[in-house]
């Protein structure tokens, strides 16, 4: 034990990653670039607190009072996956102490360690960014089969999961994609909640501070009516 | 002893001793269900309530005061009767003969009288300013003695907002004991106790003991007659729900007549009042709805109390607060939760009356409460931003099970202990004035132990705390002595007769010390630490700014770090109060707690080690100063829920903000999470938490358009305001406070 992480930044109250109140570990690195991403300085896979698992479980811990019977420890990111390895560590701790463990990933990275990862998961959260190979392809930076890959195993290994869409006004804010969403959502039993989150553009002041371009930067926000509608979609 | 009037309640001690909570404990009805038996508002309450929507908006039009009687002097009698709607109201009772017309209260001060009236275009009457050359005030009296050092500390805002110019509040009569035993049985037995001093040493206490307690059945005598002018005989118990309500209203409108005090608390009523409730819907004489109208026309009535002040109270205290404080729920000594169905009532009047910041609706938490409870509380949180939380688990141990909560967080036995309330020091600007050798940069005035500045380019941790330490203990000894003035003074020249005959003779006095500026002291001796400050001096060698440079522990962060540095303080604190002894041995207790008087406070501090620039706003009460927290909200939680209640014993105020965006995608899931962080906070054995679910942008909106937002209610600190009724400086300072966002 105790190989070495990159933590770009924890958040004591996640109450909406996951179950409950959370404890969210934001990893540093990514391997994607999503146009509607909200965490632009988590994406050079460089840079970042170097930290262990042990260190990571000893400040969760001191909030386990918060947590009651649902909540827990979300590793987010970036993109947890690429450190499957120090992630196994932090989830098998937790799981040790009897701390809920849920993974906030993009399923885009698939390896050994990966695979151990996910036994002492929980539950994932998959962000699923738009359910064509194109879009994928162009907003995203990889290949939906992907994806769909890594969602069959969770199915394969009956990981409870969420998955999740950012609704991006012009891009998958149609009827079409959701109805698709739901149609994925249904082949995989494993998948036993769907959150559509709007797109949001606070995260702005994030780019112009790295000097990154937003490139969704001049897209609409979605409104909380049309959220509405399609959630109304998946009933 | 038994009354027919009590026919159908279980007996007990509290039937041959005035004993209010052994009578709650033999009978009432604890409710763990849900909310879904409640009842909305009546066409009478909407009418009623419309009413005064309108009176409530002509008062704004007129700029704060709707108007003031300036030739009557306030007093349980001095008024003829008044009403918001004489045939439709269920609960009478005003504290002038009209609506929101304020009284002027001269006994605690003729000169704020005086300017109050002033600043809203009036002018006390001639026949008071004679009638008034004559007599002393407690203001008279306290500056008489006052040293010159007591009043230089005064003039330089090291020490400020003491109650020595007007009321000191902060006392909660046990307004319950009028209905259960009628005013003929409390006056029997403060006349037992006038009795049992014969053949007493009659030394200074007892003399003066004597003579309250002569004052004190005066005064009963007094609220018979003010029942009296409004049609009713409280001489007797009260015989039903309403007459429970009607009689305990009476009590303490006698005492909002009689006293001007910055805070004036109502108690713990709901589940007193819910044993006649229950009472008469058994015998088919009520129905839930008729329960829901009786508290609706009480809590409308509240929400009417009005105090005169001058605008430069309202500075310290913004919104125009009474502190009308009702503690509800809370976990009785034998395990059954003290929930009932009135105290869902009581919260309930937040919908059936909209929104309010009065009264101060304050919930006794504990990990046992019934979970319907629970998440009630959350959703009233989420919808109204309008109730403050204390841990009943940390406060039960220490006061029993029939306390309430003074102002914003002093908790004392009801009825049993008191208070000498004394607002609070600046400890930030106490550092300055060590660091400087006793000399204040802001005020330009020595002051304390003289000395030379600290020297050298560079702070040292240990130099600096120990240059603190002389000052601590020097201004402790000036604190304790100064609120020994005051309150030798209010007891002879302004003493509470109405709310002290609402209290057992023998009852125990707590001094209530408080600080401000607990998260920039520690942040800044955590920069002197941590970090390198170096000072920036002005011409006379004084220490103006300083240049701090490198990374240091932020109070906020869950960095025990510098989160001890912040316990340790308060604990250094009280235990230099403690070293000097103070009028009538009350027990010396210090609160973490600012009201809005953190942007006041602010203003008159230089800069300091931490970062804060010269008239920068402090934190309001325990808060991590805002914009500091780097590891969100639980992290500043965990930091303000270090500091000890033991040091505290008068409370540690945390206010805290956050999106219903961040809190959970929809109202189930945000109820929840806010049940689990209530749940988590007090777990921690933390004291109080205010808990607004808002975004900022609510409140920008408000602060450009405020018409648009005549009810918007918010938690400050300790209490609750209505967002419109703050200065524009404070809703600045409010809007500019961490709001803990999703990311």
């Amino acid at each position: 034990m105790s190989k070495t992480g990159y933590v770009n930044s924890i958040q004591s109250l996640g109450a909406v990653d996951g179950p409950g109140i959370r404890f969210v570990v934001f990893m540093q690195g990514c391997n994607l670039r999503c146009g509607c991403c909200h965490n632009p300085d988590t994406w050079a896979l460089t840079g970042g607190t170097a930290t262990t698992a042990e260190e990571i479980i000893a400040k969760a811990e001191r909030y386990r009072e918060y947590q009651g019977d649902t909540g827990g420890i979300t590793l987010s990111g970036g993109e947890p996956l690429l450190q499957a390895e120090f992630a196994y560590e932090v989830f098998s701790l937790a799981k040790d102490r009897g701390i809920n463990t849920c993974l906030d990933t993009s399923g885009s990275v698939m390896n050994d360690e990966v695979l151990k990862l996910l036994s002492v998961t929980d539950r994932v959260l998959l962000d699923i960014k738009y359910t064509d190979d194109r879009s994928y392809r162009e907003y995203a930076g990889c290949e939906l089969d992907t994806v769909l890959g890594f969602l069959a195993l969770l199915n394969q290994r009956k990981i409870p999961t969420t998955l999740r869409q950012v609704i991006i006004p012009t891009l998958n804010d149609n009827e079409e994609n959701i109805l698709r969403l739901g149609d994925i959502a249904k082949r995989h039993p494993c998948v036993d909640k769907i959150e559509l989150l709007p797109f949001k553009k606070m995260c702005k002041v994030k780019y112009d501070n790295l000097k990154l371009p937003f490139r969704f930067g001049h897209l609409p926000e979605p409104t909380a009516e049309k959220i509405a509608e399609l959630e109304n979609l998946l009933k | 002893m038994k009354h027919e009037n009590w026919n159908g309640f279980k007996p007990g001690a509290w039937q041959d001793n005035i004993d209010v909570r052994d009578f709650i404990q033999t009978n009432y009805t604890p409710y763990i269900g849900d909310a879904s038996f409640l009842e909305g508002a009546t066409p009478r309450t909407e009418a009623l309530m419309k009413k005064l929507r309108d009176l409530f908006a002509l008062e704004r039009q007129f700029g704060g005061v709707l108007d003031i009687d300036t030739a009557t002097v306030s007093s349980l009698t001095s008024f003829t009767p008044g009403y918001l709607d004489k045939d439709n109201e269920i609960i009478v009772g005003l504290q002038t003969n009209r609506p929101l017309k304020r009284a002027v209260a001269p006994f605690g001060g003729i000169r704020m009288a005086r300017q109050a009236c002033e600043a809203y275009g009036y002018k006390l009457s001639d026949t008071i300013e004679s009638e008034f050359q004559y007599r002393t005030t407690h203001n008279d009296g306290v500056f008489r003695a006052y040293t010159d050092e007591m009043r230089a500390a005064r003039k330089c805002h090291v020490i400020t907002g003491l109650p020595d110019a007007y009321g000191r509040g902060r006392i909660i009569g046990d307004y319950r004991r009028v209905a259960l035993y009628g005013v003929d049985k409390l006056i029997d037995e403060k006349k037992k106790d006038k009795k049992s001093l014969e053949g007493e040493a009659f030394n200074t206490e007892n003399i003066r003991l004597d003579e309250e307690l002569f004052r004190q059945i005066s005064f009963l005598g007094k609220l018979k007659e003010m029942a009296a002018m409004y049609g009713f005989d409280i001489s007797e118990p009260a015989k039903n729900a309403r007459e429970a309500v009607q009689w305990t209203y009476f009590a303490y409108l006698a005492a909002i007549k009689e006293q001007n005090g910055a805070a004036m608390s109502l108690g713990r009523v709901s589940t007193f009042f819910d044993i006649y409730f229950e009472r008469d819907i058994k015998a088919g004489l009520l129905t839930e709805q008729g329960a829901q109208e009786i508290l609706d026309d009480f809590v409308m009535k509240l929400r009417m109390a009005r105090h005169l002040r001058t605008p430069e109270y309202n500075e310290l205290f913004g919104g125009d607060p009474m502190w009308i404080t009702e503690a509800v729920g809370g976990m009785g000594e034998d395990g059954r939760a003290l929930v009932t169905k009135s105290s869902f009532r009581i919260l309930n009047t937040l919908y059936t009356l909209g929104s309010s910041p009065e009264p101060n609706l304050t919930v006794l938490w504990s990990k046992e409460l019934p979970e319907g409870f629970k998440l009630f509380c959350a959703k009233v949180s989420k919808d109204t931003d309008s109730i403050q939380y204390e841990n009943d688990d940390l406060m039960r141990p220490n006061f029993g099970d029939d306390y309430a909560i003074a102002c914003c967080v002093s908790a004392m036995r009801i009825g049993k202990q008191m208070q000498f309330f004394g607002a609070r020091c600046n400890l930030a600007k106490l550092l300055l004035i060590a660091i400087n050798g006793g000399y204040d940069t802001t005020s330009q005035m020595h002051i304390g132990p003289q000395m030379e500045p600290l020297s050298g380019d560079k702070l040292d941790f240990d130099t600096v705390m120990e240059r603190y330490n002389v000052y601590i203990e020097w201004l402790s000894r000036l604190y304790v002595n100064t609120m020994n003035v005051i309150h030798y003074m209010h007891d002879k020249y302004c003493y509470e007769k109405i709310q002290m005959a609402l209290h057992d003779t023998a009852v125990e006095r707590l001094m209530a010390f408080g600080i401000a500026g607990l998260s920039v002291v520690a942040d800044s001796l955590s920069a002197i630490k941590f970090a390198n400050v170096r000072p920036v001096r002005n011409a006379d060698g004084f220490i103006t700014d300083f240049v701090t440079e490198g990374e240091f522990p932020k109070f906020g962060n869950d960095d025990d770090r510098v989160d001890l540095i912040a316990k340790d303080m308060t604990h250094r604190f009280i235990t230099e109060l403690r070293k000097t002894p103070t009028y009538r041995k009350a027990i010396h207790t210090l609160s973490v707690l600012t009201i809005t008087s953190n942007v006041m406070y602010g203003k008159n501090t230089a800069a300091t080690p931490d970062g804060r620039k010269a008239g920068e706003p402090f934190a309001p009460g325990a808060n991590p100063m805002s914009g500091r927290e780097e590891n969100g909200a639980l992290a500043a939680l965990n930091s303000v829920a270090k500091l000890s209640y033991d040091d505290c014993r008068d409370g540690i105020s945390n206010t805290f903000s956050i999106t219903p965006e961040a809190l959970g995608k929809d109202d189930s899931e945000r109820e929840g999470n806010l049940v689990a962080i209530l749940d988590g906070y007090f777990a921690k054995m933390a004291h109080h938490i205010n808990v607004n679910v808002l975004n900022r942008e609510t409140l920008i909106k408000a602060y450009e358009n405020p018409e648009a937002y005549p009810n918007l209610t918010i938690r400050v600190s300790g209490y609750a305001v209505n967002f419109n009724k703050l200065s524009r400086e404070q809703q600045r300072e409010v809007i500019s406070r961490t709001f803990h966002e999703s990311v």
